[in-house]
């Protein structure tokens, strides 16, 4: 029996981070489904872009109240992990509180840890008020009913209780510290749950004890849950922000890639040279699609995007499109994305890692034709993201899907294309008018 | 007036041996749209003031690409764009201005890729570049005092970080610059970016350029600055909309340079 406990705790952390290797798995599968894209260049600047984006925070000070809250959380979870370690080893060899022998840095260390922990609950409380009382426009917009605004508010539930929990187990510590109860040897500063533990004045010591050792499970479990929660939920950014920043696109915003599967097309049809009669070579495999239809022809940086997406929606609330009311939304473009993966990601479940047409495509099924017709490339989502995501790239595959793969665009734009590629300009003009304007008044 | 405007092509230029110190890309909007036409000849009339030797492709000149690029036809685009790069590369082209950002953008951006390597730049910084070398001066003369705002084009700004040339024009016309809220990085699109000019917007409670244009209105300047043909088109049809036209004008930076200068 003596053991049990020990043993219990290992199998809570197998089960835990097995089942969170697994999603892990999962997830790397996903997003190698995407075509390839080469970020590898620039090594130094992408440490540096991560570093600034993604630990830096960077691109949130824009918005100065969020961004003070979301360091409260962001600081608190990362450091108060650093206790994880603690609780991981007390865990296994029944020890309490293993580092204590770090003397006054172990109470400085707690102390710290305490005051992020209030400053945590402080930040979700004032979040849940700004989704559910004050009801800021960007998180009830249409793509956020549903699981979307569960999700958001779950986080919210699951680190303010995980917060309370090892702060009432702090206190119960402190109080049992404090009448000298069998092993709980004085250690640590106790700056905010000393606050807490008058409330077991007079109560039997077993009983405290027992509370702590509640709290203290309770705590250990919570987070091997919560780890578990992530791969649903937009909270997986915590992780991938990190690779998503690495990864981003550092050229200027404007600047949009040319296919190379066209350029090998224009080439051979510029070259004077070229046998026009000349039977064309047939690339081996299935000739690649132009433009996205479905995730698998998005690259796997716009998939590690789309499980990246915070569902922030500064992207969607800057957008000129959404804002003067249309449909189109960066963010929901992001979350389509991320849906049509996980349902893809089931179909490869469900049949041994392939993939059978479920009759499905993102464009059309997940995102309409009208959505990204109404997009003007102005790159305002891209700017505003706080983690580097492009939507507009999505944006851009799929239009490009639509017009040389379905010659989809609408008639208006069908009659711009058909003038640049006659006359060289957008509208009806004889290209040999070009410099008229030079003798007109 | 335009009689006076001197306007070489480079292949007279070529005839006679010399070659320009700038290709000045004239672009569709500047070619062919009445109201952007105007743009083209301050920004020549300006050119022919301070003696730059340039010239332009005329009717060699074809469209970038950039309407059936951003419309998502990457074979119209590339096709242009390998005919503008056989020209180009014909007349040994070294450095390139142009008035439109979607055209600044395309051809320094873009072209690279497709062998196309020139130095680009847009007409607020070769005339902020004219300034500073003292080849152009600039008086405020009817400007003097007057409210501006200068309104980002996503091409420009954004998409290439240039957010300062236009705005040091307007300072040295001694004019009032005013910001509107969303400006540089947070700037608002026109409406006009992304191949919208050319169809009719989706269904929505609003129009883009509207909203921009009552943003710019609410900044009481008298003058809405623009740097680029279509965003001038779009916030043009917004004053119009909003029935202003008699108290805002909408103005290129090298028309407020020309007109300053009475040009
Ligand atoms: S690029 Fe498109 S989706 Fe992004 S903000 Fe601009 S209009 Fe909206
Ligand atoms: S794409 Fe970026 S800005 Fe938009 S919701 Fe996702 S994280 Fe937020």
């Amino acid at each position: 029996m003596e053991y049990l406990g020990q043993v219990l705790f290992l199998l809570l952390l197998v089960v835990g981070f097995g089942f969170f290797i697994k999603n892990i798995k999962k997830l790397i599968r996903n997003i190698k489904l995407g075509r390839d894209i080469d970020r590898t260049d620039n090594s130094s600047a992408r440490w540096k872009n991560m570093i600034r984006v993604a630990l830096g925070q960077s691109k949130m000070v824009k918005r100065p109240i969020p961004a003070i809250l979301h360091i409260f959380v962001y600081a608190g979870f990362v450091i108060i992990n650093i206790e994880m370690l603690e609780i991981i080893v007390d865990g296994l060899f029944g020890t309490h509180r293993a580092f204590s022998f770090l003397g006054a840095g172990y109470n400085a260390l707690i102390g710290i840890f305490e005051v992020l922990a209030f400053l945590v609950i402080f930040g979700v409380v004032v979040f849940w008020i700004r989704r559910n009382v004050i009801k800021l426009k960007r998180f009830n917009q249409p793509e956020m009913e549903g699981w979307a605004k569960r999700d958001a508010n779950n986080i919210i539930y699951i680190e303010t209780t995980l917060m309370c929990f090892f702060l009432i187990m702090n206190a119960a510590d402190y109080y049992l510290q404090g009448i000298n109860h069998t092993h709980y040897t004085a250690v640590g500063s106790f700056p905010i749950s000393s606050l807490i533990s008058p409330i077991f004045e007079g109560v039997n010591p077993a009983t405290v004890a027992f509370v702590e050792r509640f709290c203290w499970w309770a705590h250990i479990a919570g987070v091997m849950v919560f780890m578990n929660y992530l791969y649903y939920s937009k909270h997986l950014h915590i992780f991938l922000a990190f690779p998503n920043t690495y990864y981003a696109n550092l050229k200027p915003q404007g600047e949009f890639n040319n296919l190379e599967s066209v350029k090998k097309e224009v080439s051979l049809m510029m070259d004077p040279n070229a046998d026009p009669y000349a039977a064309p070579v047939e690339p081996v495999g299935e000739p690649e699609k132009f433009g996205a239809q479905d995730v698998m022809d998005l690259n796997w940086v716009q998939l590690l995007n789309a499980y990246s997406c915070t569902e922030c929606g500064r992207c969607t609330s800057s957008c000129p499109q959404n804002t003067t009311g249309k449909k189109l939304s960066p963010r929901k473009i992001m979350m389509s994305t991320r849906d049509r993966l996980e349902d893809v990601s089931k179909i490869l479940d469900a049949n041994n890692g392939k993939f059978v047409d479920d009759g499905k495509t993102l464009l059309n099924d997940y995102i309409t034709p009208e959505e990204l017709w109404a997009c003007n490339t102005c790159n305002a989502c891209v700017e505003e993201c706080p983690i580097d995501i492009s939507p507009l790239s999505i944006i851009m595959d799929m239009r490009r899907f639509l017009v040389m793969e379905q010659s989809a665009a609408p008639v208006e734009l069908n009659n711009m294309m058909q003038n640049v590629e006659n006359n060289a300009a957008p509208w009806q003009y004889n290209q040999m008018d070009r410099l008229n304007w030079k003798d007109e008044n | 007036m335009s009689a006076n405007l001197v306007v070489p092509t480079m292949a007279e230029m070529m005839a006679r041996g010399e070659q320009p110190e700038v290709l000045f890309w004239v672009g569709c909007s500047g070619s062919f749209d009445d109201r952007a036409k105007k743009i083209t000849k301050a920004f020549v009339k300006i050119l022919n003031r301070a003696n730059v030797s340039f010239a332009v492709l005329g009717t060699e000149e074809g469209c970038t690409g950039d309407p059936a690029k951003r419309a998502g036809n990457e074979f119209a685009f590339q096709m242009q764009a390998m005919m503008n790069i056989q020209v180009l590369d014909g007349y040994e082209v070294k450095k390139i201005v142009t008035a439109c950002p979607h055209c600044f953008n395309t051809l320094k951006n873009e072209y690279p890729d497709l062998g196309g390597k020139y130095e680009v730049v847009h007409h607020t910084q070769f005339l902020k570049s004219l300034l500073d070398d003292g080849r152009l001066t600039i008086e405020g003369g009817q400007f003097k005092g007057k409210r501006i705002t200068f309104h980002d084009p996503c091409y420009l700004g954004r998409a290439n970080q240039v957010y300062e040339a236009p705005r040091q024009l307007i300072e040295k016309l001694d004019a009032e610059l005013v910001e509107m809220k969303r400006s540089r990085q947070n700037g608002f699109c026109c409406g006009a970016g992304g191949a919208q000019l050319f169809k009719e917007p989706e269904h929505g409670t609003k129009e883009v350029h509207v909203e921009r244009t009552e943003e710019a209105i609410g900044t009481n300047a008298e003058i809405i600055a623009a740097g680029c043909p279509f965003c001038n088109t779009m916030l043009t049809d917004g004053v119009k909309f909003k029935e202003k036209e008699s108290s805002v004008k909408v103005l290129d930076v090298a028309e407020l340079i020309a007109n300053a200068e009475d040009l």
